[in-house]
């Protein structure tokens, strides 16, 4: 008797849960998977949305957990922003799968890929194995390092806010209006203090600013991975040495994420500086959105270089 | 009477189920769509981008400070042609070879063998489902792993399931072979849930999602043919003899890079004990209860270099039998270690009697060193020496190692 009662009690919460409506909500719920997106999300919607960001910007975002508390995010939102290229291939599809929440579906009004609109760069062409490391065949998906596409996705970001909440249409559109102007005025600062560093020629850990560097005239010459994703080798730090010793360069750029052993050994040779850039919002205490991000890392740049280069 | 209750448990089980952390650990990136979606307007990119290229270049010529960008094209429609090729599943193929040396009397392994090539075919069938095939090709014959939709568009947070699949008891139950921490599957898995194939049988699956403020919490219920390793679990004698599972999970993260995952675990079925010629005389049935823990830390600026997973499940089997109920129990303790990009340690203690007489207790303890080159391959080694209860104590050096092809899949978890 007592088991039936537990069996009908069960039973009846179950299908009370089953019943129970969402809780209607008039913010947004916007899920970024990165602090890039998160930030521009929260640059042109202000109040009128809740931005989670899901991974870090101080992680490395290939290899990201797909944790079942990202889940219960995804379960929840009514926009979806992915940096897309493959970047996130190996943790959003089962939080996607999981999280029953069919608005936010690839080809769903609430599914926004944010590279769409944007420069890419390092599109392979031909043949590509894996014997190449990591590529992603759909080009480099660091494409937000450069303020130009920054710019683009906020603009994408604002359409998508304005189709999925039309009575705010014009909110959004003044409040990108305003971060444009913003951000405007801070990329005359940065091209100014980048402007006496054209052509210099540096080092970075990963692929991951080929858009940073191509857009403030820096020339990355070589990479401390001997290919992407793969770790450094002895083989190809003695060449990577030997190279920069011949062009001249002294400056090896690396991600918060990566071992700094290497890239130390390399300029301890060569008397040259290693800088930990954020290469993300959030990758470090000082960049806390978008703006500071680039404000961060052209202030450390511009000082490493002026140091090394005597400019 | 007796079987009254247990139906109506199973049923309430498949009415709550919740899928294990087994989904997200298994299912392949399901990238499909969205390549499939960025294949289209691949092409048309790169004409966009060379002409964004010479736009951009005209407009920085002057100044390099760009002017508020002119509003973005309208995104491109997805071309025309293409061809059916957009829509091949995704495909992969995870090679398993496996060496033993050293001596068991008990269960002992060839020297060399290629037990399992893993082949998974994946994609989205429609807007409301998604289906995942893995078939799994042995040295002499192919199976179905699993072969299954998955219903994703359902209303009230649920997820249906059909076809044949991993059954969500515990942890190790739903892992494939080439996402296990080991060469091999503890001891109470091979003694008391099945071993390798374990609960694996064509059923359906609905999971409910539960969040209780921060907390996940997944509820899933399963009903199965009622086939379980070839009939050393469960075995079917008539239509009627349906196996049940009932599984809940939680999750919640302590801090952001540490995380619990916790889980209990029910399932009964038909066994084969009470078989004579052929006539199921005894009708005997096997219960099982699990419960299962995993700790992860993983720093999130040293992810690629350092984290460590600590699990535990302690599984208990009532098993019904002519010579009357035998309660076994057992269980497993494992931690690995991952001290350097490409290197794990880890270690395994096994304990567990024998589903058909709980009198034979058998331990292990497996020491393993993982070599990790990439994502796609990893060769591992693993002594284990297990203490029988009915033969000579096995000392036995298993390498292992995997390699994988095709398609990107999602990181296990």
């Amino acid at each position: 008797m007592l088991k039936r009662s537990l069996i009908k009690q069960t039973l009846s919460f179950l299908f009370l849960m089953l019943l129970a409506p969402a809780i209607a909500s008039a913010q947004l719920k916007v899920v970024a998977t990165t602090e890039d997106l998160g930030s521009l999300a929260s640059e042109i919607g202000g109040d009128k949305v809740s931005v989670t960001s899901l991974a870090k910007g101080y992680q490395d975002p290939h290899f990201v957990d797909p944790k079942p508390s990202f889940i219960l995010a995804v379960s929840r939102a009514d926009l979806l922003i992915v940096v897309g290229r493959e970047l996130e291939i190996g943790w959003l599809s089962p939080l996607l799968t999981s999280s029953r929440n069919s608005k936010i579906q690839p080809g769903s009004k609430g599914y926004l890929d944010a590279s769409m609109t944007v420069k890419i760069l390092e599109i392979p062409s031909g043949q590509i194995t894996r014997a190449m490391g990591d590529v992603h065949p759909l080009g480099n998906p660091h494409y937000w390092l450069d303020p130009g596409n920054g710019r683009r996705m906020a603009q994408a970001i604002r359409d998508k806010l304005g189709e999925l909440s039309p009575n705010d249409k014009a909110f959004f559109a003044q409040r990108y209006a305003d971060f444009d102007q913003r951000l405007a005025a801070a990329e005359k600062r940065w091209d100014a203090a980048m402007a006496p560093y054209k052509g210099t020629k540096i080092v970075t850990y990963h692929r991951s600013w080929p858009n940073f560097m191509e857009r403030f005239g820096l020339e990355v010459m070589g990479y401390v991975e001997p290919k992407p994703g793969i770790p450094p080798s002895p083989g190809h730090t003695i060449d990577l040495i030997g190279e920069m010793k011949r062009v001249g360069a002294k400056l090896i750029v690396v991600e918060p994420y990566f071992d700094l052993k290497t890239p130390q050994a390399i300029t301890n040779q060569i008397g040259g500086k290693v800088l930990v850039l954020a290469p993300s919002v959030g990758g470090a205490k000082e960049a806390g959105d978008y703006i500071k991000l680039f404000d961060y890392d052209i202030g450390l740049l511009s000082s490493a270089l002026k140091q090394l280069t005597g400019k | 009477m007796r079987a009254i209750p247990s139906v109506c448990l199973a049923a309430m089980a498949a009415g709550l189920l919740l899928l294990p952390g087994s989904a997200a650990a298994q299912s392949q990136p399901d990238a499909s769509a969205l390549q499939q979606q960025i294949d289209q307007l691949k092409k048309e990119f790169g004409e966009r981008i060379a002409a964004l290229e010479a736009k951009l270049a005209e407009s920085q010529a002057p100044a390099p400070t760009p002017a508020p960008t002119p509003e973005p094209a309208a995104p491109a429609q997805a071309a025309a042609a293409g061809g059916a090729k957009y829509f091949n599943p995704d495909t992969a193929v995870i090679g398993n070879f496996l060496g033993t040396a050293g001596h068991n009397e008990i269960n002992p392994s060839p020297a060399l063998e290629m037990p399992e090539s893993e082949v998974s075919f994946q994609a989205i069938v429609d807007p409301y489902m998604r289906a995942d095939f893995y078939l799994a090709f042995g040295e002499e014959g192919v199976e179905l792993e699993e072969g299954y939709a998955t219903l994703t568009a359902l209303p009230g947070s649920l997820q249906a399931k059909a076809g044949k699949m991993r059954a969500a008891f515990g942890k190790v139950n739903t892992l494939h072979t080439h996402v296990l921490p080991w060469a091999d599957r503890p001891l109470v898995i091979n003694n008391l849930v099945g071993g390798e194939e374990g609960i694996s049988d064509a059923g359906v699956s609905v999971a409910r999602l539960i969040p209780i403020g921060n907390v996940f919490f997944e509820a899933t219920g399963q009903v199965f043919r009622g086939d379980a390793a070839e009939g050393e679990l469960y075995k079917s004698s008539k239509p009627g003899d349906l196996s049940y599972v009932g599984h809940l999970r939680g999750y919640f993260d302590i801090t952001e890079s540490t995380n619990l995952d916790f889980g209990g675990s029910y399932s009964q079925g038909h066994n084969a004990a009470g078989i004579v010629d052929d006539v199921d005389l005894g009708r005997f049935t096997t219960q099982l209860f699990g419960v299962d823990a995993t700790f992860r830390w993983r720093p999130l600026t040293r992810a690629i270099y350092h984290q460590f997973v600590a699990r535990t499940e302690y599984i208990r089997s009532h098993r019904d039998q002519f010579d009357g109920l035998q309660k076994a129990d057992g269980f497993y303790v494992s931690g690995d270690y991952q001290f350097a990009r490409r290197w794990w340690i880890g270690g395994r203690l096994d304990q567990s009697g024998r589903a058909d007489d709980a009198s034979l207790l058998d331990r292990g303890q497996s020491f393993l060193l993982t070599f990790m080159p990439t994502e796609f391959s990893k060769l591992r080694g693993q002594y284990r020496r297990t203490a029988y209860a009915n033969g000579p104590t096995a000392h036995e050096f298993l390498m292992q190692f995997q390699f994988a092809i095709g398609a990107h899949g999602a990181h296990p978890f």
